[in-house]
């Protein structure tokens, strides 16, 4: 049990899928401009997560031991497919959870956060609860990092910011300030 | 025209002579007896580290920021904490480096004094610590001769100087994490250790925290509610396992809590507005300066702790709208 603690503990604060690890930035910098979609977005996510890790889990434990060489394409293709299914399946089986993640879906399907997932898992030997508690313990980094981005960025709209930073660069900088305030957590758990 | 006692003005009301230059002014000064002890202590390198970190802070603000925003001194403090931060034989460049960051991508892109969501001083320090890590955890000895320098001090920018003899010393809270020695309680408090230029006197910071505190100028909660939490916590590890924790006591008097605490946590721009607010930053900072100092991988985590929760600062003021009187739910400003 410690161990899955500590494993979802890691992937959530110390080495932040988005913050210290910079992956899934398109999420990050493209709909973190509110709260609520930030929130949304970072459901999303978890659930994606999450069955990217079992399929990883079950892609490498029963197939991909005869062919390691199409791990990559594989995780890719199932993956993408997999999820396309599940959005279809809530399309239909529940219109409001739909509207509440089914735009986002697509959109992080084919992230660099979901493939790393899967890639650091494989490399990591994480087995099926291992693997789980490493997904969620990202999403909800990922979560974190959204909504801690949303909430200053809904803040800077109030803000006379200067011409030359509006926007994007803005943004960037925000998440460079984010990511050094994310350093203090280098390190942790690891030396004891 | 009606006579000058009878005159209907529109709210707020105030009274108060307090403006921002006045708040300002009067931090200055309450870190002057600070300074003067840092230069004492570090001789001529702590007297151009603070320097060139002043000069890298107010040189952007003056090209930047609209005309005569120096006079406020919000620069200033920022200048004059960021090398109290800093170890004394730091190079001046990057002192002045770390500064010019600090205010420029830390305060003038955001608009200048009032709008940034992180601490500009502590956002400066977090930049150099992970631009140049050994620079910053090399500590010299306090005392010595007045004119020698402590380091690299002079180095010159990007070159890789070392210095030939600086005795450097490791700190109280480097020895306690890495080779398991405390260092007298009395030393820390009144500050003759090895450390930045002004975290060595626990007792000068309180005394001039207090003036502040007693002035109004300082919300006397956040640093309560952040000794409290860091006494706590670690007192409770300490009853658990004293061989492997440190006392309290020693968590509260060392590194730089006591200046993290007083004067940075503290920054009206990027603390909590809301009393309820502050309680929950300061419990938010002593909860994350324990955990990163016992089981972190650095030393020190005051600077990170502020950091991250002014991070969370939009969230806890959004958390915390009083009710509006007459109102009886809570007023959602989300929705």
């Amino acid at each position: 049990m410690g161990d899955l603690f500590w494993i979802l503990i890691s992937a959530m604060v110390v080495n932040n899928f988005t913050l210290s690890l910079f992956l899934g930035l398109c999420p990050f910098m493209g709909v973190s401009s509110r709260i609520e979609t930030a929130l949304r977005m970072g459901m999303a996510n978890i659930f994606v997560l999450t069955i990217t890790s079992i399929c990883a889990w079950f892609l490498n434990t029963f197939i991909l031991v005869h062919a390691p060489y199409l791990r990559l394409i594989s995780f890719i293709v199932v993956i993408a497919s997999l999820v396309q299914i599940v959005e279809m399946i809530i399309k239909k089986a529940s219109p409001t959870l739909f509207r509440q993640l089914g735009i986002y879906l697509p959109l992080i399907t084919t992230n660099c956060a979901i493939l790393g997932l899967a890639i650091f898992q494989t490399n990591r030997g994480y087995g099926l609860f291992q693997g789980l508690s490493f997904a969620i313990g990202a999403g909800l980094g990922l979560t974190l990092a959204l909504v801690l981005m949303a909430s200053i960025r809904e803040t800077t709209e109030l803000a006379d910011v200067p011409d030359l930073a509006k926007g994007t660069a803005l943004t960037m900088i925000i998440a460079g300030s984010l990511s050094l305030a994310f350093m203090g957590f280098a390190g942790l758990m690891s030396s004891s | 025209m009606s006579a000058p006692g009878l005159l209907v003005t529109a709210s707020p009301h105030l009274s108060a002579k307090a403006s921002t230059p006045t708040i300002m002014w009067n931090v200055i000064g309450s870190l002057v007896p600070i300074v003067i002890v840092s230069i004492y202590l570090f001789r001529i390198s702590a007297l151009l580290v603070l320097a060139a970190s002043v000069a890298g802070a107010l040189l952007p603000e003056r090209i930047w920021s609209r005309v005569g925003a120096v006079r406020d001194g919000s620069a200033l403090i920022t200048g004059i904490l960021l090398a109290l931060t800093l170890p004394p034989g730091i190079p001046i460049w990057m002192a002045f480096a770390g500064a010019f960051f600090g205010v420029a991508f830390g305060k003038l892109v955001f608009g200048g004094l009032g709008q940034n969501p992180f601490n500009p001083a502590l956002l400066g320090r977090a930049f150099l610590q992970a631009a140049f890590p050994v620079a910053l955890t090399t500590w010299p000895l306090p005392g010595g001769n007045w004119l020698a320098f402590k380091g690299d001090t002079l180095a010159l920018p990007l070159m890789s100087a070392n210095a030939p003899d600086a005795v450097t010393a490791a700190t109280p809270l480097g020895l306690m994490k890495f080779e398991h020695t405390s260092t007298s309680l009395f030393d820390l408090f009144l500050g003759f250790t090895g450390g930045t230029l002004g975290e060595t006197s626990a007792a000068l910071v309180l005394i001039c925290g207090g003036y502040l505190a007693w002035r109004r100028f300082l919300e006397w909660r956040i640093p309560a509610s952040i000794f409290a939490t860091v006494a706590l916590l670690s007192g409770l590890f300490f009853l658990i396992d004293p061989a492997r924790y440190p006392n309290p006591l020693f968590m509260l008097l060392s590194g730089g809590l006591m200046l993290g605490a007083v004067f940075m946590a503290t920054d009206m721009v990027t603390s909590p507005t809301t009393h309820k607010g502050c309680w929950i930053f300061g419990v938010g900072i002593g909860a994350l300066v324990v955990v990163i100092r016992l089981w972190g991988g650095l030393a020190e985590g005051v600077m990170y702790a502020i950091l991250l929760m002014n991070a969370l600062v939009p969230f806890i003021n959004r958390w915390t709208q009083p009710t509006l009187f007459g109102s009886r739910k809570k007023v959602d400003v989300a929705s």
